[in-house]
């Protein structure tokens, strides 16, 4: 009888971790919406007149962020897969690298913003489809931080010895929304390369 | 009944049990992540914003009927710089027409309706102890109030309130020197804005998710009461549009405060030309409107859920064309992303595009029509119980019908030249959207009420509430068509200072008049729904005789839901007057086995086994000829 109660209840909590990560899937959905209405936003706007549009060539710093970011998700797939064999040293030290080449990445955005600005390309432009990039490039960098915070608690977890389920089911959610997140680069940086 | 939760041990008696040991009073009332308190905080904050939201609209109705006359008390209430010598000020008229709109579609009919009645029904009807993060659901409900401050706090700075209209189309929403309520007030309408966004996306992905994941065993999809139906495809819209606003807002900020142009371009304000150049308010109006649009829906579809299942339950009879009701629930959710031109015919677009989204605006009207034709053909023959719940469905009903008969002509883009931005618009979107779908929250209010509280509402004070609104209603916006015809339009402050408009003045008095005294309905209702809360009859587990699986939970509310169990489910929920039973409803949780003089060959979905047995039962138990021909 005890058996029996534990085994539903144990049932029921596997079907609220699968749920908790769908969330997390519909939540993706929604941040997708959010910068497609940006890309279309951007194509109704610069389809408007010839002295609109990008302009320029996208700075080569946005390679380097690039390369850093699918690194980044490499190391976090290893990590994930450390946590689940238990692994625990080696899932601490991937995950502080990825942390590392998350903040890595951010820190050449903000570089990129720079070399853009130098050559007059700025965000404060009346040829709005130029402020787009910092837009597009800006959101991205806010759902990074957010992303970081995630990895933080991933982290904090793991530090504080939570039971394994949980630990896995935190590096699952958090490698889920980083893959998504260097995902979403992928999409801006070709969205924008296909418009410069 | 507190347990001891040591970490990987879990309590057997207490299902569901995640760690909430002691509850105190902040766990309990405040920071609750139990769904059906934070239904009733929903509800509740709901109650007081629409409270709000129609003292501001007797307000701008009292300028309108008498626009030349004095109140020196307004000026007691609103103070010299707002009600100067008694007299409405014309910025702070916009100010109210704006946050009346404002606060009625996202905060009462977007938050104050989904928000109830998803976290209430969606676990209570599906069978779940609790939705599938009941801590983004806490979250859902505390950023929708803070999000209520900000947007009530904007009447209390210098500048006023937000005033460019509930829809804030730059330029004059973009340009805070434009007018004083594009200054501070238009900051904090977006702050409040984005903060009601997160709420919505928080709570919305939650519905999806608990709807797809954690139904109770043998509710598939099909077995669902239309009301979860609805709430689902209602957060599958707003999480697809909100994000889209929340970019028109972002773009909007930084047009705002930071100096770019996406939505500016040539513009001379007070005799000073703006630096802005290039950009587009049409944009703005694209991003807006692609949100814009399907929130209509967001705000209509749960009424169209919850008076499904009251009409059905009230008439005693099983819904008519259940799938039919579905698939149109279905079409216009897939519609409503593809119609948002049509609120844009007149800025100038493509005569071409203008047709297009005039064939998908009136597409529109085929499910919609199905949906009518299924209520009245539920109702048809029905064994009608007028209850306050059903008078407010059959109310909806009613609205849905005589709005939606004007948006044939408002999605006309020829007709929509003379027709734009007129009192026709006005009186169509509140009877189809504001009437029928606060209809449809105040019948999910007095037919959920002992669900929510453990008790019933009065009556009699239901009736006398209904007729003052249903009839008040009417009153109100029937008139406005007849003005819009004539070339009224909306957010005018004083008819007197147009000549082809003073002779409408004598109707704006009549409509202020039925306006007070439908205001004045709703303080039967207040008064009935506050002290139902604490002083009204207990109610019983279940009081309409209703199919659906809340019905089966205790009166008194426990955590997770069910004490034991939770239960199975084997039938559809509109099992009423099934002829051969011997009670004229039976509940979702009874098996066939127990129906054996009831069943009907369709009932089985074509399991052969179950047929066999249900016709050797047939003949052992040599059932009347008659019987067989029903």
């Amino acid at each position: 009888m005890i058996a029996m109660a534990k085994y539903t209840q144990d049932k029921e909590e596997l079907t609220q971790q699968k749920a908790k990560k769908f969330n997390l899937w519909l939540g993706m959905i929604g941040m997708f919406m959010m910068f497609a209405a940006l890309s279309s936003g951007f194509i109704v706007y610069t389809a408007g007149g010839m002295d609109r549009g990008i302009k320029t060539l996208l700075p080569d710093a946005f390679i380097y962020s690039t390369a850093l970011i699918v690194l980044s998700s490499v190391t976090m797939q290893l990590a994930y897969n450390a946590a689940k064999k238990t692994l625990f040293s080696r899932q601490k030290m991937l995950l502080v690298a990825t942390i590392l080449l998350g903040i890595g990445f951010f820190i050449i955005q903000v570089y990129a913003w720079g070399v853009l600005s130098a050559r007059g390309v700025v965000f404060v432009n009346s040829n709005a489809s130029q402020s787009f990039i910092y837009v597009f490039t800006g959101m991205h960098l806010a759902h990074i931080v957010a992303g970081i915070l995630v990895l933080i608690r991933a982290l904090a977890g793991r530090i504080n010895n939570i039971p394994q389920v949980n630990n896995v089911f935190r590096m699952d959610l958090a490698a889920l929304f980083w893959h998504f997140l260097g995902f979403l680069w992928i999409y801006i940086y070709v969205f924008l390369l296909l418009n410069q | 009944m507190s347990t001891i939760a040591n970490a990987g041990t879990h309590s057997v008696d207490h299902h569901g049990d995640h760690g909430h040991h002691h509850e105190t009073f902040w766990t309990k009332y405040v920071f609750s992540q139990d769904h059906k308190m934070i239904a009733k905080q929903f509800l509740i904050t709901g109650i007081i914003m629409a409270v709000v939201a129609m003292l501001l609209s007797i307000l701008f109705r009292i300028q309108l009927a008498w626009p030349d006359k004095e109140f020196p008390i307004l000026e007691v209430f609103l103070g010299s710089k707002w009600a100067a010598g008694g007299r409405i000020h014309p910025e702070f008229f916009l100010a109210l027409v704006t946050i009346h709109g404002t606060i009625m579609v996202f905060f009462v009919l977007t938050a104050g309706l989904s928000g109830t009645f998803a976290n209430l029904l969606i676990p209570y009807q599906l069978g779940a102890r609790d939705m599938a993060s009941p801590f983004m659901n806490m979250l859902s409900y505390w950023f929708f109030f803070v999000a209520c401050i900000v947007m009530i706090a904007s009447f209390f700075v210098e500048s006023g309130p937000a005033s460019a209209g509930w829809t804030i189309y730059p330029p004059l929403s973009a340009v805070p020197k434009a007018i004083s309520g594009s200054a501070t007030g238009m900051t904090l309408w977006l702050i409040s804005m984005t903060l009601f966004i997160v709420s919505q996306v928080l709570g919305g992905t939650n519905y999806i998710s608990t709807v797809l994941n954690m139904r109770t065993k043998g509710m598939d999809l099909w077995k669902m009461p239309l009301t979860i139906w609805a709430l689902f495809l209602t957060a599958i819209v707003g999480l697809l549009s909100f994000p889209v606003l929340v970019s028109a807002v972002v773009l909007l900020i930084f047009d705002r405060s930071f100096g770019t142009s996406f939505y500016l371009s040539d513009l001379v304000v007070q005799g000073q030309i703006l630096p802005n150049e290039g950009g587009s308010p049409i944009l703005f109006q694209h991003l807006f409107w692609f949100l814009g649009h399907p929130e209509v829906y967001i705000v209509l579809m749960p009424a169209l859920g919850l008076t499904s299942e009251v009409i059905s339950t009230n008439s005693r009879k099983p819904i008519f064309g259940y799938h039919a009701m579905v698939y149109s629930l279905i079409g216009i959710t897939i519609l409503s992303f593809i119609v948002w031109g049509h609120h844009m015919f007149v800025t100038g677009m493509n005569p071409f595009l203008g047709g297009v989204f005039m064939i998908t605006t009136l597409i529109i009207a085929v499910p919609s029509a199905v949906k009518v034709f299924n209520y009245l053909a539920t109702l048809w023959r029905g064994n009608i119980r007028f209850t306050p719940a059903m008078l407010f469905a059959i109310g909806m009903v009613s609205f849905f019908i005589s709005g939606g008969l004007t948006g044939i002509y408002l999605g006309n883009s020829a007709l929509d030249i003379n027709l734009h931005d007129t009192y026709f618009v006005v009186a169509h979107f509140h009877l189809v959207m504001g009437s029928a779908s606060i209809f449809g929250m105040l019948c999910g209010v007095y037919h959920w009420f002992p669900k929510l509280f453990g008790r019933m509402m009065n009556e009699k004070l239901g009736y006398l509430h209904f007729w003052l609104t249903f009839i008040g209603a009417y009153l109100v916006f029937f008139p406005m068509h007849f003005m819009g015809i004539d070339g009224v339009p909306r957010r005018y402050y004083a008819f007197t200072e147009f000549p082809f408009m003073e002779k409408w003045i004598s109707v704006n008095v009549f409509v202020t008049w039925a306006a007070i005294i439908a205001a004045l309905g709703q303080i039967a209702f207040i008064w009935n729904f506050f002290s139902s809360i604490w002083f009204g009859k207990r109610a019983t587990q279940n009081p309409w005789s209703s199919n659906t699986l809340e019905w089966t939970t205790p009166v008194e509310h426990i955590h997770g839901n069910w004490p034991g169990e939770i239960p199975t489910v084997y039938r559809w929920p509109y099992d009423y007057s099934k002829p051969g039973h011997h009670e004229d409803f039976i509940p979702q949780t009874v098996p066939f086995s127990e129906t054996m003089s009831s069943n009907l060959p369709h009932d089985f979905e074509g399991n052969a086994e179950a047929e066999r047995i249900q016709r050797e039962w047939e003949l052992a138990n040599n059932p009347q000829p008659e019987k067989e021909t029903e």
